[in-house]
């Protein structure tokens, strides 16, 4: 079986002493920052970037992806001890699983979230190494005009799926794809939009905007909002689940699962959108609904399982495709990048260890934070007490490093202040950042795409609809475009991202 | 009409998208546009910078009907000091070094907060610093002065 064969490659890439090192310091920091709110991963691992410079790319690539699921599993640990979310996609279980810990079943909350998390990672990871292969395989066949509408259809989905007003995020996705032409022009060296700063002639920063406008816009965000954080600790309980809670939990595990993963492959789909189907499927199939919102276990297990399925899936269209599926893993689209590889299908065969390094130490990450995260509740919870007047100023401290070192250039760190102002701009306008980050991520490869597209069809842009696989994903785009703007399906989505 | 305007939430985007939409176009106009066949460096601009301004006067058709207002806080403290303290940070790290850089960041960013307790901040800067040279000058070995001249 290939499969295996390439699954134990993985595993010998991510069981070195390094990668494995990284792994443990990617889990531990996301769950930190999972664990502490006001600050989300997004901007962690922005701000964490610039230290993986002279780190393996494998090595650096397996720390990111930790700091992700890490952040997936801290954020539950709050929302059931707190009641405080650490994570927008754990708001969900806050709803019965701190309703279980004020009924002292804190612990039986948080095991069972742990071990539906680990469930859904571990079937995850095998969807991940069985689907990524013929995926890639087949993009590897596409020429330019497919990849332009591919990218295409990762965009429009992204911004239709996403939180926050659809029209406006696609709008945010040109935003993005404009500020990406900033620098020199490959084809013709021309410096575009460069207001003659020499600074920017190799284009802004993929670090400097990401933390610009998300660690920086982020506590500009925090320090406006008037409302204290209130923060009570509470008994965890025994960590044992009763043979009760086990059979009640075990389907909601497996249905949150199964929705996760097919959530999680489409692009823009966020978290919080499989854990609220989740939720809502649980509530409707349970035998008596009114249990939920009084401590039911299935609305902790179902919601936390498709959380992490979700978040793993969204591996899938970043590491065979290169398409990012959400502002994450832009982020980790950047990471590679960064470290000079191009992303495409290209990546699991010219560098198999990145690509199955990576999908091995995503499981043996998942099994790390079980390990070490229930045993050290009591560690997490007391970092809590940690006020955020004392937080902010040391991710400002980790950004402007962050971003100084990366060119060793003052301009850099003055940009950056301007795109956190701009972020704040943006939210308050109600115009989500995330998109922008995807458009600008994939922006000089669409229009490098366009040009040679069109280069091979004389000028013609109809290659784009004459050819079948190019013209499928345009169909796909313009249907998700249509169905979200059908009156029904945008109520329901109202209802949903909020 | 005009003071609802003023806070209309969609008027604003989407005037903030046509006027980005605008500028980029209006720039690109000095690259070469070329031809589909052969597309010049101002060809992806000039699209993306018409796309958005459509864009922009849709968002902004909706706000004239709707008439949602701009909702949420800003601090301006915090909008003014954060980046200020970005801005002396990067300017120090050139004229001063890594120490009095940090030490300004810590302290200027730390004052954007709600609560600003003095004895609270100087322990924090000087941790922070600390932990920022053993982390980046010792750890990751950056070649950074911690104090200039010396």
């Amino acid at each position: 079986m290939e499969l295996f064969q390439n699954l134990i490659f993985g595993f010998g890439v991510a069981f070195s002493l390094q990668n494995l090192l990284y792994c443990l310091i990617g889990c531990l920091v996301g769950t930190l920052i999972g664990v502490l709110p006001g600050i989300g991963p997004m901007a962690t691992i922005a701000m964490l970037l610039p230290l993986t410079y002279n780190v393996p790319p494998v090595a650096a690539m397996i720390m990111l992806a930790g700091i992700y699921y890490g952040a997936m599993y801290g954020g539950s640990t709050t929302s059931i001890l707190v009641n405080l979310p650490g994570e927008t996609a754990s708001v969900i279980t806050c709803i019965d699983g701190y309703q279980m810990a004020r009924q002292g079943r804190a612990g039986v909350a948080l095991a069972i979230a742990a071990f539906g998390s680990f469930f859904a990672g571990t079937v995850c990871t095998l969807i991940v190494a069985l689907f990524g292969p013929p995926l890639a395989n087949m993009a590897l066949n596409f020429g330019s005009p497919e990849y332009f509408s591919l990218m295409m259809m990762g965009l429009v989905t992204a911004a239709v799926l996403a939180q926050g007003d659809m029209l406006k995020s696609l709008a945010m996705v040109v935003v993005g794809l404009l500020l990406g032409i900033v620098g020199s022009d490959v084809d013709s060296g021309i410096k575009r939009f460069c207001f003659g700063f020499y600074e920017l002639a190799d284009g802004i920063g993929f670090v400097i905007i990401a933390v610009g406008v998300f660690a920086v816009g982020e506590i500009i965000s925090n320090l406006s909002d008037p409302e204290e954080r209130v923060v009570f600790t509470s008994k965890v309980g025994s960590l044992y689940p009763s043979r009760e809670d086990i059979r009640q939990a075990t389907p909601p595990i497996l249905r949150g699962t199964a929705l996760g993963a097919f959530l999680g492959i489409l692009p823009g789909t966020t978290p919080s959108i499989a854990t609220f189907a989740s939720y809502m499927i649980e509530k409707k199939v349970a035998r008596d609904p009114a249990r939920f919102g009084r401590g039911a276990i299935e609305g902790v297990a179902g919601p936390e399982a498709a959380n992490n399925a979700d978040a793993q899936c969204k591996f899938i269209p970043m590491l065979t495709l290169g398409i990012p599926a959400s502002g994450t893993m832009a982020l980790m689209l950047g990471a590679l990048m960064i470290h000079g590889i191009t992303p495409g299908p290209g990546v699991m065969n010219q560098k198999p260890d990145l690509f199955w390094g990576l999908i091995a130490s995503m499981w043996i990450g998942n099994l790390m934070l079980v390990i070490l995260n229930l045993p050290l509740i009591g560690m997490w919870v007391s970092l809590l007490k940690v006020p955020y007047r004392m937080l902010f100023p040391a991710i400002m401290v980790f950004s402007a490093i962050g971003i100084y070192s990366t060119n060793n250039a003052s301009f850099d760190v003055y940009i950056a202040g301007m795109f956190g102002v701009l972020g704040i701009a943006w939210r308050l306008l109600g115009c989500s950042p995330v998109p922008m980050l995807l458009g600008f991520v994939l922006g000089p490869m669409m229009e490098e795409n366009l040009r040679r597209a069109l280069q091979v069809s004389e000028g013609d842009p109809s290659v784009f609809i004459t050819r079948p696989i190019s013209l499928a994903f345009i169909v796909v785009s313009l249907l998700i475009l249509a169905v979200m703007t059908l009156p029904a399906v945008k109520k329901r989505r109202g209802e949903i991202t909020g | 009409m005009k003071r609802e305007l003023r806070s209309n939430k969609d008027f604003w985007a989407g005037m903030m998208l046509i006027a980005i939409g605008l500028g980029a176009m209006i720039i690109a106009r000095e690259y070469r546009f070329g031809s589909t066949l052969r597309m010049g460096p101002g060809f992806f601009p000039v699209i993306l910078g018409a796309i958005l301004v459509l864009f922009g006067l849709a968002v902004v058709a909706v706000g004239l009907r709707s008439g949602e207002k701009i909702q949420g806080h800003l601090s301006l403290r915090a909008l003014i000091l954060l980046p200020v303290s970005l801005a002396l940070f990067g300017a120090l790290m050139e004229l001063a070094g890594f120490v009095p850089a940090l030490a300004a960041l810590v302290f200027v960013s730390a004052a954007a907060g709600r609560e600003f307790k003095f004895v609270e901040v100087l322990l924090l800067m000087v941790l922070l610093t600390v932990a920022s040279i053993a982390l980046f000058i010792w750890g990751l070995g950056l070649p950074y002065p911690l104090i200039k001249g010396i």
